[in-house]
């Protein structure tokens, strides 16, 4: 007998259950999991957000040379508003990433098919974060190694750090969503995620200044609350609108 | 399959801006029952099958499915659908293991590897599980398809061209997949080969 044309049906043994809704954040650490499998083999979103980081610090550290207070008595808010300056245009670089490359390579249908609109959002928000983790991790070290700068407070810096990066992926996930099926996409999605983002970005910088210059918690928990506040509301609604965006 | 399935296509309508492909096209099927959608190239069988899937928004019409009488939300009627067709794209950068791997945890199939290398193996992949989907054949890739399309045996199985870069091994697992089909739920095939309308019950032709 053909070995291809087998009578018994081994697809009933396969599904052994009947297919139910994937408990969702079963389903969204799966979408997760493709993505990083995916990045890990391609390196298209690594390589690109990582090559900005290191240019762009590299480029401040040759063009600048180490900052001194003697230089400069805003130091540290131009340290921070440069840190985060290249945090924000490295992460334009890749964070659009995992949508485009679905519609690029035209695997969104199969997954609009499989997966519930929430899991996919919930699963490339976590793939988002975590790239953004790791360029913020490599740009703060830099920026730190190379432009000799002195971090007063470092664990109210790693806390604003994060919680900015928590906004930033809220934010610009759905954005990226958004533009993943238009033309232009890398242009538009810098476009529509400025705005979004600046308020974001000047809390973030006034925070991270404070945390470089030296000062306590008490002048970092303002722009962690506003941070905080920032990431809720622009993932509630993110979430709310995910499906209408996700839609054919 | 003891359910009660039924189908409803009412009055859809397909536009690509002010080219009308399709006018008003209604039918209903029931568990066992096969249709097939022929037409020449660009009459909108494609369409029509993308849009019963909820990959596509028809300019006017519904589609409706029901169990046992209860109109089933889009969301629940995913785990239903199953879904053949040349731009059906899946991974190129993983494996056919990782691919099926994947669509099995989104879906909510539980399987083990084991699982998943019997159903390679029954659409002629059996051995090729652990290959990069970028190295595999048009032929390869099109029995991929199946294997996704079935992973959750769906109850409404659409296939668009379903024997297009087969072989002749490919054509008979086509026939045992439809024969197989009639005893689970709903088949829809969209062909312009003549071949092909023998496996329906109803053709439904459309013009250009």
């Amino acid at each position: 007998m053909d070995p291809h044309l087998s009578s018994r049906s081994t697809v009933e043994v396969a599904a052994t259950a009947a297919p139910s809704a994937a408990p969702l954040l079963a389903a969204a650490w799966a979408v997760f999991r493709k993505d990083v499998r995916s990045e890990l083999r391609t390196r298209y979103a690594l390589n690109a957000v990582l090559l900005f980081a290191v240019s762009t610090v590299v480029a401040m550290s040759l063009g600048m040379g180490p900052l001194t207070v003697s230089r400069n008595a805003d130091l540290p808010l131009i340290q921070a508003a440069l840190l985060w300056v290249a945090i924000l245009f490295a992460a334009f670089t890749g964070l659009a990433r995992a949508f485009v490359h679905e519609e690029e390579a035209r695997t969104a249908a199969a997954l609009r098919l499989s997966a519930r609109p929430t899991a996919v959002f919930l699963g490339k928000l976590l793939f988002n974060l975590a790239l953004l983790l790791l360029l913020v991790a490599v740009t703060t070290g830099l920026f730190v190694i190379m432009l000799r700068v002195q971090v007063g407070n470092p664990g109210l810096l790693a806390a604003l750090l994060l919680a900015g990066s928590l906004g930033l992926v809220a934010a610009t996930t759905l954005i990226a969503a958004i533009i993943a099926r238009a033309s232009v996409k890398g242009a538009l999605f810098a476009v529509l995620s400025f705005p979004v983002l600046a308020p974001l970005l000047v809390v973030a910088i006034q925070g991270s200044a404070n945390a470089l210059a030296g000062r306590g918690w008490e002048s970092g928990v303002g722009a962690l609350q506003v941070l905080a506040g920032y990431t809720i509301a622009l993932f509630t609604a993110s979430l709310f609108l995910f499906n209408s965006v996700w839609e054919p | 399959m003891s359910d009660d399935l039924h189908l409803t296509v009412y009055d859809v309508a397909i536009e690509y801006g002010a080219r009308r492909v399709l006018a008003g096209v209604s039918f209903e099927l029931r568990t066992g029952e096969t249709l097939v959608v022929a037409g020449a190239n660009g009459s909108g069988k494609s369409s029509l099958l993308r849009v019963i899937c909820g990959l596509q928004r028809p300019a006017r019409g519904t589609v409706t499915i029901r169990v046992n009488g209860t109109v089933l939300h889009p969301t629940e009627a995913l785990h239903l659908l199953g879904w053949v067709a040349p731009d059906l794209h899946l991974y190129r950068e993983l494996t056919a293991l990782e691919n099926l791997a994947f669509f099995a945890a989104v879906r909510g199939v539980r399987c083990t590897r084991a699982d998943l290398e019997a159903l390679l193996d029954e659409v002629g992949l059996g051995g090729r599980g652990d290959d990069l989907l970028a190295t595999y054949s048009s032929g390869m890739t099109q029995r991929l398809r199946y294997a996704y399309a079935l992973l959750h045996r769906p109850r409404i199985l659409t296939l668009d061209e379903p024997t297009v870069t087969f072989d002749a091994r490919g054509v008979a697992l086509v026939e045992q997949v439809v024969a197989r089909q009639r005893e689970r739920g709903i088949t829809i095939i969209a062909t312009n080969d003549p071949r092909e309308e023998r496996f329906g019950d109803y053709i439904l032709r459309l013009g250009l």
